[in-house]
């Protein structure tokens, strides 16, 4: 498993290839359906995101006695909802790593591979993992704006763990797996015939 | 809420707690013996890993292990009707979610409103049953419920006609038009023919059975193994991202039809298929 340490830099991030497993550690930023319309209407972004990492999570957060935020539950949110608006952010953000769930578009992959970065699966579902490896959360933006499933919260991790699914090199294991799944279907459903001696008999004689 | 009802909303509270934050056995089983089969440092090992980690994490913690508490469904003997009360259970799912076991998760459909509870008309569902043993509690995420489907034969655009190898394709079709969406390894309950609504309750029933067992009915069990191992070989994975464990297990379920209809009904859970049951035996009556 490949460990990445913030700051998530070009070279680094270049290096990396679809299919490889990563665990990360540093801060990642949470940022999800409003805050990619906030960022697509022109409104301006308080969070540094450059050589950092979103996540396209809906965490569940509470409050603990001593007034600190605490993680529940933080797994990934599906991110094709986020594809209109991800080019333009990758570009202008300078953001390395784009993690969340279900991967995204072809003009996401374009982008990763113009400004270096890469789209990684988090597990779905593996809500208490993904909350233990938050070492803090070390605050939050647009909280009264978006509400707390949908605001900025910055996490800071530690061995966060994700496959590369999309990488700067053009490559989606996504795509890749979608079309080699389609084709093993076809063969499945349409195995090719068994050569019979009546049917070609009768395939000659049409010819003829 | 009589006294014998308090009791048995208690019962049901940690029923809830369970079900939220511990795997069914023959589940994780089914995940760790895929682990084991897939290609050591793959990504589809890793994923595996990962989701054996994070169910050990929430039992060990009891808390949820997937952030989507989902849809609670309660399957109630209906002889316990008069003591497992509706308010008894709603009562126990208002408690639950008090005690952080179930995220707020709850909202209507008209104004966008959240039941902060998780309790409102037709929430939680309870079926109060004659086949039913004691209570059974599943829940099930929106990813998983979001690819449940159903297909009416002859379906042209699949060239799949009314009969098993039409519904074959049907089975085929879902799979893979579920990956990189419902978390795999998922698990596919299918109902094949009744009529709308009951395709999707008979079909969702199919959740309930263990991992481990096999349709009575010869016919069905052969085609459950079919279909398992046939999913398995479109090579999608642990997460869509590629590998031999796409599905853990395929239940299936026939129903009667009218001549006029055939409908092929798919309930598609994820990886965190959380159901479990309380005995009759613990219930006050």
């Amino acid at each position: 498993m490949t460990k990445l340490v913030y700051p998530f830099t070009e070279e680094q991030v270049r290096a990396l290839h679809a299919g490889e497993s990563v665990s990360i550690t540093g801060p990642i930023h949470t940022g999800r359906d409003k805050f990619h319309k906030w960022f697509a209407d022109g409104k301006p972004i308080k969070v540094d995101f450059r050589d950092g990492a979103i996540y396209h999570c809906g965490p569940v957060i509470v409050k603990d006695a001593d007034g600190n935020w605490k993680v529940v539950a933080a797994g990934p949110t599906t991110s094709v909802r986020e594809n209109a608006y991800e080019p333009a952010f990758i570009a202008a953000s300078g953001v390395r790593l784009v993690i969340g769930k279900g991967g995204m578009d072809d003009a996401t992959l374009a982008a990763m591979k113009k400004h270096g970065a890469v789209y990684i699966q988090a597990v779905g579902g593996a809500a208490a993992l993904s909350a233990a490896s938050v070492r803090r959360v070390s605050g939050v933006d647009y909280l009264e704006e978006f509400g707390a499933a949908e605001a900025c919260w910055h996490f800071d991790v530690e061995g966060f763990t994700g496959v590369v699914a999309m990488d700067s090199h053009g490559r989606s294991l996504f795509s890749e797996v979608a079309s080699a799944s389609k084709e093993k279907l076809a063969a499945l459903l349409n195995p090719p015939r068994p050569s019979s001696p009546a049917l070609s008999g009768l395939n000659a004689s049409t010819k003829r | 809420m009589n006294p014998m009802e308090e009791k048995n909303s208690e019962r049901i509270a940690l029923l809830v707690r369970d079900t939220s934050s511990s795997l069914p056995d023959d589940v994780e089983a089914a995940i760790r013996s895929a682990a084991e089969k897939e290609a050591d440092g793959s990504s589809a090992q890793v994923v595996l890993n990962t989701i054996l980690d994070n169910v050990a994490l929430a039992r060990a913690n009891a808390t949820p292990l997937c952030q989507d508490t989902g849809t609670l469904a309660f399957y109630v003997d209906a002889s316990l009707r008069g003591t497992v009360t509706p308010a008894s259970i709603k009562s126990a799912v208002a408690r639950a979610t008090e005690r952080g076991w179930l995220r707020k998760n709850c909202i209507d459909s008209i104004d966008g409103r959240s039941y902060d509870d998780n309790c409102a008309e037709g929430a939680p569902v309870i079926h109060y049953s004659n086949s039913a043993s004691g209570v059974t509690l599943v829940m099930k995420g929106g990813g998983s419920e979001n690819m449940s489907r159903q297909y009416s034969l002859p379906d042209s655009a699949l060239g799949a006609g009314r009969d098993i190898a039409g519904v074959r394709k049907c089975l085929l079709d879902a799979v893979v038009k579920t990956q990189g969406y419902g978390c795999a390894p998922g698990i596919l309950g299918v109902c094949i023919g009744g009529d709308r609504a009951t395709g999707y309750e008979v079909a969702k029933e199919q959740l309930l059975r263990r991992l481990d067992d096999k349709s009575p009915d010869p016919r069905i069990a052969d085609l459950e193994a079919q279909i398992l191992a046939e999913a398995n070989s479109l090579g999608i994975g642990p997460m869509g991202l590629g590998g031999n464990t796409t599905l853990l297990g395929v239940k299936i379920a026939s129903r009667p039809r009218v001549p006029a209809s055939f409908f092929v009904t798919v309930a598609y859970m994820c990886w965190a298929c959380r159901r479990r049951n309380a005995a009759r035996e613990e219930f006050q009556i």
